[in-house]
Order: C-alpha cells, then structure tokens, then sequence
C-alpha cells in the first residue's frame, strides 16, 4: 500500500518530532510511508477565516501532489477534516457559483482516501495495540474537529488505553473546545484565553503529567498556556505516545 | 432591529470586558452547566432523537422552499377562522400597525408574552413612543425590564442574572412599576417567582390588550401555538380582549401533524423537559357565544430582513431555527463573552448567523460576529433542526472579507469588502503564494530555525494577541521536511 | 405596492434558485399536498417504546408526579368521594364548574358551586379557590394533559386564574402515549392548552422552579 504521510505546514514547520513519530510508528506497523515533498497547506486557515478563493489554489495543489497515493494519513483531526468535510463543499460552492464542476472533480479522487493517524491505525489497519510502551500518567482532550467534525469517537482512546505503562486520567470537560479556533486565538483572543485556561484547569486536576491530543494546533494553544501558568504539565501528541517504545522512549 | 444595540462595539471588545467580569462568569457557567447536562439526558430518553431532528430540518426546509405558498394560505386560514392579517415588511411597519391596533381599542397599557420577534422590532419602546405602556409578564423579560436591562439569552434573557441580583432588581423597582415586592424578600427563587405573582397579577386581570409572539403557525388550520412555563402567556393570551399577535414569517409549518415534532423537539432541547408546563394553541378567535379568551385577535407577519436571509443559499437555513437556545447553552463563547457582547436580541451561535443577515454585515457588531466563533461545532451538534451554524459563520466571514452579492430590502447589491482587513487579506494572500511555493515556504521555515535563538518570548503589536496570554512555540532547529531528506525518510537516522 | 405584495414577491425572488431545479410546484389553494410526507420521511416513532395498556397509565401517573403533579387514582363509584376530600384537604370554599361537568362528580363536595358565565370577570374568577374539570387527553410519555374547552373543561381561564387545579381523567379511554397519538385526537380548531404539571420557570439560573401565574397546584385524579 502506497501511503503518504500529509504531515500539514504547522507540524512540517514546527512540530518535526510529531512527523518523524508518525514515520515511526507506520514504519514499525509494516507501512511504507512516503512524504511527497509538493505538499504544503491544505488551506484549513485560509477557509475558515473567509478566504475560500484563496484556499481554492491551495486544494488544488493538494490534490496534484496526493492523489496518486492510496491513502493519505495526517495527525491532525483538523487538517484531516478539512480534506474531507470541507474539500467537497468547496467543490459545492464553486458548483453553485456557475463555476462548472472542475473544481469538485479535482478535488474528489483525495477526499475519500484522507484518514486522520487514529482512524488509519483503527480503522485501516485494524490495529488498536500498536506495541507502544509510554510509562506515563496521560489525560486526552479529544479536539474538535476530530470529535463532531470527523467523528473519531473512541479511536484515540482505545489507541491509548493499549499503550504499555500509560494510565489514563478522566479528562473533566473533555469534549469542551480548547479554544483555539485558528483565527479565532487571535481575532477573539480574550475569550480563547479564557478557554484555554479553563481546559488547562481541567487537566491539571487529573493530576497527569501528559496533556494528550490528535492535534498539534490544539496543543500549540493549550501548551503555550500551560507553560505560561507554570503547570508543569506537558503537550504531546498521540503519534509520539504510540510511536514510544522502552527501547526509544518519546515524548 | 431594536435601536438599543445602534453603535455596539465589536464583539472582541464587549467580550473582553465580560470575560473579566467574574461575577458574569460565575452566572453565565452556573446557568449554562446546569441546563447543559439536563439536556442532554432529555434528549437521551427519546430513543428516535435523529429522525426527529431530520423530519424538522425537513419540515422546514421545505416550508422555506414554498414559503410564498404557505403564507398565502396561512393567510386564508386565518382569515377563515375570524382572525384579521396583516403584512408588516420591516420593524418600523410592524410597530405602526400594533400602535394602530392598540390606540383602536382606547387602551394604554398591553400586557405581553415573551417574543424575540417583538424584541427584534424595539415594540416596546415604539409604543411608550405612543404613550402606550407595555408590561412584559415573563419573569426573565420583567427582570430586564424592571432592571432597565438588555436581555441576554433567548429562553432566559436575565440569564446574566444571578437570584441575589434579581432580588434587589424586585425590591428596589416593583413599587415604581405596579405592586411592590413584600417585605423582606429573600432571594430564594420560590419566593422570587411568587414576587413576581403578586406583581403581575393585577396587571393581568385588568389587562385588555395582550401581545404575543408565536412559536409555530399552521398553514393549514391557521392554529397558532405559544409554548411556555410560567402561565404568564395562558394569562395574556386568553384574559385580554384584544390579542395582536406579531410573528416572523419563517415559523410556518405546512400541516398540523407537524407539530408532533416540533412538540417533542422544542421542550427537549430548550428547557430541557418532556414538556414545557404550557402550551397554547387557538384558531382565530372562539364564537362570541362560548367567548373564550380575546374575540378580536390580530396576527402581523414580520419580515424585518428573513426574505433577504432566504435569497442566501449558504445562509437560508437559519430560518430553520426554532429559538430553543440549545446552541447558546452549549456554546463555550457565549458562556464567557455573555449575551450582551453579541449587541443583538439573538445572542450566541445561532445570533451570530442570524443578526448579521437580518441587519447586514454594514456595522462594526455584524462585521464581527461572524467571528465570535472557535467553529468548535458543537452548537451543530445540539441543534433541533441541525442548521450547520458553522457552515454559515465560514460563509458570512467570506461575505465581511470578501464581499460579494446580497440581498438588501428585496433588492440584489454587490458588497464590497469590509474595511479593517486589508492587511490580514494582504497576509493570507501571501500565504497562499508561498504555500503554493514548497521552495519559497521551505525558504521560510529555514530562515526561522536558522534565527530561532533570536526569537523573543513575546511579540509587540498585535501579536500580543497570542503571546499575551500563552507562550509561542519554540522553532525547532530544522523543519521536518529537510529531515526527510536528510535522513531518507529517517532510513539513515543516526548515520 | 402593499407589503404583503412586497413580501410574497420577495419570496419569490429569494427563491429564485431552488425554482430553477426541477422540483414540481406545489398545487396551490387550500388542502394538504398528497406528497408532502414523502418529502418529510416521518423516520420516527409514533410512540416510544412497547406497553401495556395499564403500564401506559402509570406512565402517565409516574410523569405526571415527576413534574409535581399530584396524582390520585380512583374508580367512578369512589370519584365524588375522592373529589370531596382533595377539596376539604385544601380547604377550598368555593369551586369553578364547567358548565357540562357531570353533576355526580361533585355530588358529595360541600364547597360552594360557581359557574363561569361569559360576563364573569377575571377578578370574579381570581376569588374562586379551586377549579375541576375533565380533560380531552393525557399524553403518557410527557406527563400532560390537554384541554379542549369542551362543556366538562369550559373556558381556558377558568383552569388558569384560580390557584388549585384538579382535572379527572378517564383511564384508559382519555390516555395516549405519545405527542403525535394526542395529536391524532385533537381537533385544532378547538382553543387548546396543553399541561404538564403547574406553572413553573426556569428563569432564575436556569433552574426549575414550580409555581408563578398558572395554578401552583395540580392534581390530577386517574378514574377507572
């Protein structure tokens, strides 16, 4: 099987560990992973802040660079439902503006094959003990877009709850948005502080020393606020928890 | 709308005031936890809650789809049964023709039934206007009125309103208004709610005009239905000769069996009961033999901006919207920026869709509003008639930043692009070039590993919107893509 | 142009989109459109769940209670007794009658009869104690009872403005399961007022709270 890694520019940029954890772990799992070096952004931010036009181009490249591949694999729940939520309604829309359907049939042959890590380790390759060993107390805030908008359910956490060492902590309020919201940290910032704050609260009183999610975007926000307030908490992402053996710990 | 909320800041500023108000934020999370969790088991008892919500989109979407239809004969049907209609295609229309009715009837004083659609128009300052006295007889409406308040939530509108307040609001304001509160009032809500009781009672009895809104009208039977708790609306409704009823276009439902689930979705997702205590449903008014409840009774249908909201094919399904509230309760925005920031008598998600169609995107409150919104989803999530709210919010920030073709007043106009994001267009235009660009992105994310150790903690400007409140991220020492080269995908980590 | 002209045009306009897509125009004038429930798909139930006729009943009485109703049961023969003594228990002096109230039912009450006539004013109504009627329907699954305004109910004030409501039901003829089987039975050109349990709000933090302008107290008698 022909799977490329869709690593999203925020991770490619900042997060490197969360995609070499991913390589990691397909690699360990018997998949040959490729990192199409075309990729970008799947103009998540662009979308959602109002820019459709100029996400369009952005889909467009997408598609060019993954649609030969069987299955695309991402670690964000965002990015992944942007692909597939988000890809066919832009096709709609264009549809709708007397545009014709070019861009719905170019952006087609990539929606159904994109997976987020946790549905390609579950659903694809029908894995929930992926061999991972992380001695760890963990708390998992299933991120938005994963839970409403991809519908992961219980994926990440039986993911996790096979993991070696991790004993999983109750995460109070779980299904309450971090306040992130891309844009939305910035425009709003106020009362994503606000958010943040209260979803940090809410871990720290697990008493886990991780704060776990499918989503590093997510993290970037509850890590950045975590630091600030002293928790001694730590953000770490799923990939590097079940990429984490005794013999190479992550994360 | 109402012009209470005319030169409202934009949201970030009126929600930054109510997030550091911890009194409000104790209120509003009390308020929203305790209904939040009540909800959800009354949803849980009805074991075909998916159907129901789908037969409501249903429902509405195709009553919106021949709206035209419907009207015409909601209008027969009202008209069949002795009720009188009347059009009224904007708020300033609408106030004019239930002063009219009222001054008719030698009255100066209504009493009224919770309504947003009365809200939205500002009736009740338009009567005082005319020397008319309105009285609102929800409990929450004459806490905001006797407080001189704005209403805040669309079930609970003194939401933002803890008992403690309520009470002072009752002991210090009653005896202006009517009965004054009894003596030593304390602050437990039985004894608020009976306060209320004794306040409103006279009013009621003596009361000759009654307005209302209505929850459903049914094309068919031209029946009328307002759901409610207290009884205040069965006393406004049936006591009073006069009944005026002013009612948005969009709350058609084609046929009576209809009701079957709206009546089992409304009290669920709003209040979250079985069944709210009361419900009301007349047909015209009764024959004069018989004489029960108001033989003159009037229905105005307001547009007030749903037609334009029906030309926008992304937009139209807010008028599916039933004015449960479910998605303000769930909604982690509202819960800390609070009602009043979204500066419309439809606060939260569903406000935030709602008023900048309604109103136009023209006003700095509309333009925002779009954006007070993590588009977290789960305001979708509990809607009764699964209107996609962030689907909507994604469209109106493309109307605010990209402008395009509207419908304002019946007539097509072409927006141009709000002010105020030239730059944040300039910066995603740019981002979008370099991201079409692997070469020029991967320049970028080479320049700031290379400068990582020069990088500040914080950031001046208006990137203290991030670093005021969080740490940035620290720029690792090479972006993930160079590592893949480097190390073939990781085949020669180590070497 | 008169609004109403305006706004059906406006709709019209509005529409213009959907109109361009084939569906079939639906037939005007008055009468229900023979496809309107295929394009509704009524997915779901009718009622929740499977009873017995008798376990409908206690549902009834179960939900009725859960929102502060006070429940009683009796048999026909034990009504008037039953009627009696809710109203000696609460004192009451005087009691409301509907004009078509069978005349058994309150044959053993002493307190004073008064009868709602077109001219009595609300004040008049406001000095009643209690008020019996009988109902056209009871709804199992959401604890209601629905009024109809026929000669056994009389006029929707007077269950309003008095402070002590009780309503006879007859069990099993009158109860149904379901909001969509009550439905059935009702006749929407009747005035209609749909009760689960008394006056109540949710006004002050979001909290129920029972007893605000409708009768603070409820009791429902269950015959048969």
């Amino acid at each position: 099987m022909r799977v490329a890694l869709f690593l999203t520019c925020v991770n490619d940029t900042l997060y490197p560990d969360t995609g070499r954890a991913v390589v990691k772990l397909l690699t360990r799992l018997g998949v040959d992973v490729d990192f199409p070096m075309g990729q970008t952004c799947c103009g998540q931010a662009h979308y959602n802040t109002g820019y459709r036009h100029e996400a369009e181009p952005l889909a467009r490249k997408f598609s060019d660079v993954f649609r030969e591949y069987e299955a695309i694999v991402t670690p964000s729940g965002s990015c992944g439902a942007m692909v597939r939520e988000l890809y066919p309604r832009m096709g709609e829309r264009a549809r709708a503006e007397g545009r014709g359907d070019t861009l719905a049939r170019t952006l087609a042959p990539v929606v159904p094959k994109t997976y987020e890590l946790t549905e390609f380790l579950v659903d694809v390759l029908g894995v929930t003990d992926v061999g991972a060993f992380y001695p760890h107390t963990v708390t998992y805030h299933p991120t938005c877009h994963g839970l409403r908008g991809l519908g992961l359910g219980d994926r990440p956490r039986r993911l996790l709850e096979a993991v070696k060492g991790l004993e999983l902590r109750e995460l109070p309020g779980a299904d309450e948005c971090c306040g992130f919201g891309g844009t939305f940290a910035l425009k709003n910032s106020d009362v994503s502080a606000a958010m943040g704050k209260d979803k940090v609260r809410n871990a720290e009183s697990t008493g886990a020393e991780v704060l776990c999610a499918a989503d590093n975007s997510c993290l970037m926000h509850l890590g950045g606020t975590m630091a600030r307030l002293r928790t001694g908490m730590r953000p770490v992402h799923i990939a590097e928890i079940l990429a984490s053996t005794e013999e190479e710990p992550l994360g | 709308m109402s012009g209470t909320f005319v030169g409202m800041p934009a949201f970030p500023k009126a929600a930054r005031e109510a997030v550091h108000d911890t009194t409000l934020r104790g209120n509003l999370r009390h308020a929203t936890h305790t209904i939040r969790a009540k909800r959800a088991k009354a949803v849980a008892e009805v074991s075909d809650w998916a159907a129901l919500r789908e037969a409501g989109k249903r429902i509405k979407d195709h009553t919106l789809r021949h709206l035209d239809r419907y009207l015409v004969q909601l209008e027969e049907a009202v008209t069949a049964a002795g009720g009188t209609v009347h059009w009224a295609a904007d708020a300033d229309e609408a106030n004019r023709i239930v002063a009219d009715l009222v001054k008719a009837t030698g009255e100066s004083e209504v009493v009224k039934v919770k309504s947003m659609a009365t809200q939205e128009i500002g009736l009740n300052e338009a009567l005082e206007a005319e020397g008319i006295h309105a009285y609102e007889t929800d409990l929450a409406e004459l806490i905001v009125q006797l407080g001189k308040d704005r209403p805040s939530h669309i079930l609970v509108p003194a939401i933002h309103r803890n008992r403690g307040e309520i009470r002072d609001i009752f002991a210090r304001e009653m005896g202006e208004w009517g009965r004054p509160a009894p003596e030593g009032l304390t602050d437990t809500p039985a004894e608020l709610a009976e306060a209320a009781r004794l306040h409103l009672r006279e009013k009621f009895l003596r009361a000759k005009v009654g307005i209302s809104g209505a929850n459903f009208m049914v094309a068919e039977t031209g029946t009328l239905v307002v759901v409610e708790s207290e009884g205040n609306g069965r006393m406004c409704l049936t006591l009073p000769e006069t009944l005026i009823s002013v009612v948005g276009i969009e709350k058609i439902v084609p046929t009576w069996q209809d009701l079957e689930v709206f009546l089992q979705t409304l009290p669920r997702s709003s209040t979250a009961e079985r069944m709210n205590p009361y419900t009301s449903m007349w047909t015209g008014p009764t024959d004069s033999e018989t004489a029960d409840g108001p033989q003159d009774f009037h229905l105005v249908l307001l547009d007030n901006g749903r037609t334009d909201t029906l030309a926008d094919e992304v937009g139209r399904q807010a008028l599916r919207c039933i004015r449960c509230s479910a998605c303000l309760n769930v909604c982690p925005v509202y819960e800390r920026a609070g009602g009043h920031a979204y500066g419309s008598v439809y606060p939260g998600p569903i406000g935030a869709i709602l008023s900048p169609q309604l109103r136009g995107t023209a006003s700095e409150i509309d333009a925002s509003l779009p954006y007070a919104s993590s588009l977290c989803g789960a305001c979708y999530e509990v809607c009764p008639v699964a209107i996609d709210i962030p689907e909507v919010l994604v469209h109106l920030r493309e109307r605010v930043v990209q402008g395009g073709q509207v419908t304002e007043r019946g007539n097509k106009v072409v927006l141009k692009p709000a002010k105020g994001h030239a730059a944040e267009r300039a910066a995603m235009r740019a981002a979008r070039w370099a991201f079409s660009r692997p070469g020029a992105l991967r320049t970028g994310q080479r320049l700031a590993s290379r400068t990582r150790r020069f990088h500040p903690r914080t950031l001046p400007g208006p990137g203290r919107a991030w670093s005021g409140s969080r740490e940035l991220p620290a720029v690792p020492a090479e972006p993930f893509r160079d590592w893949w080269q480097r190390t073939n995908g990781g085949k020669g980590e180590g070497k | 142009m008169s609004s109403r002209d305006a706004i059906l045009g406006r709709v019209r306009r509005a529409l213009a989109d959907v109109r361009q897509d084939g569906t079939p125009p639906v037939p005007e004038g008055p009468g229900r459109d023979s496809w309107y429930d295929q394009v509704v798909r009524r997915d779901y139930l009718r009622e929740h769940g499977d009873r017995s006729v008798g376990q409908t009943v206690d549902l009834l009485a179960e939900n009725l209670a859960d929102y502060r109703a006070i429940v009683h049961r009796c048999t026909d023969d034990e009504l008037s007794d039953t009627l009696m003594r809710l109203l000696a228990e609460r004192g009451s002096g005087t009691v409301l009658v509907p004009p078509g109230l069978p005349p058994y039912w309150l044959k053993a009450v002493d307190a004073t009869r008064v009868h709602d006539r077109a001219r009595s004013t609300p004040h008049e109504l406001d000095r009643v104690d209690s008020v019996v009627t009988g109902c056209a329907v009871a709804v199992a699954e959401t604890g209601t009872i629905v009024l109809d305004g026929s000669p056994d109910q009389g006029r929707r004030r007077i269950t309003l403005v008095p402070d002590h409501h009780i309503c006879v039901v007859r069990v099993p003829d009158q109860v149904v399961s379901s909001v969509p089987r009550a439905l059935e039975r009702l006749d929407p050109s009747r005035p209609l007022t749909w009760i689960s349990g008394p006056s109540a709000t949710s006004d002050i933090e979001l909290d129920r709270v029972e007893g605000v302008h409708g009768p603070r107290t409820l009791e429902v008698v269950l015959v048969g």
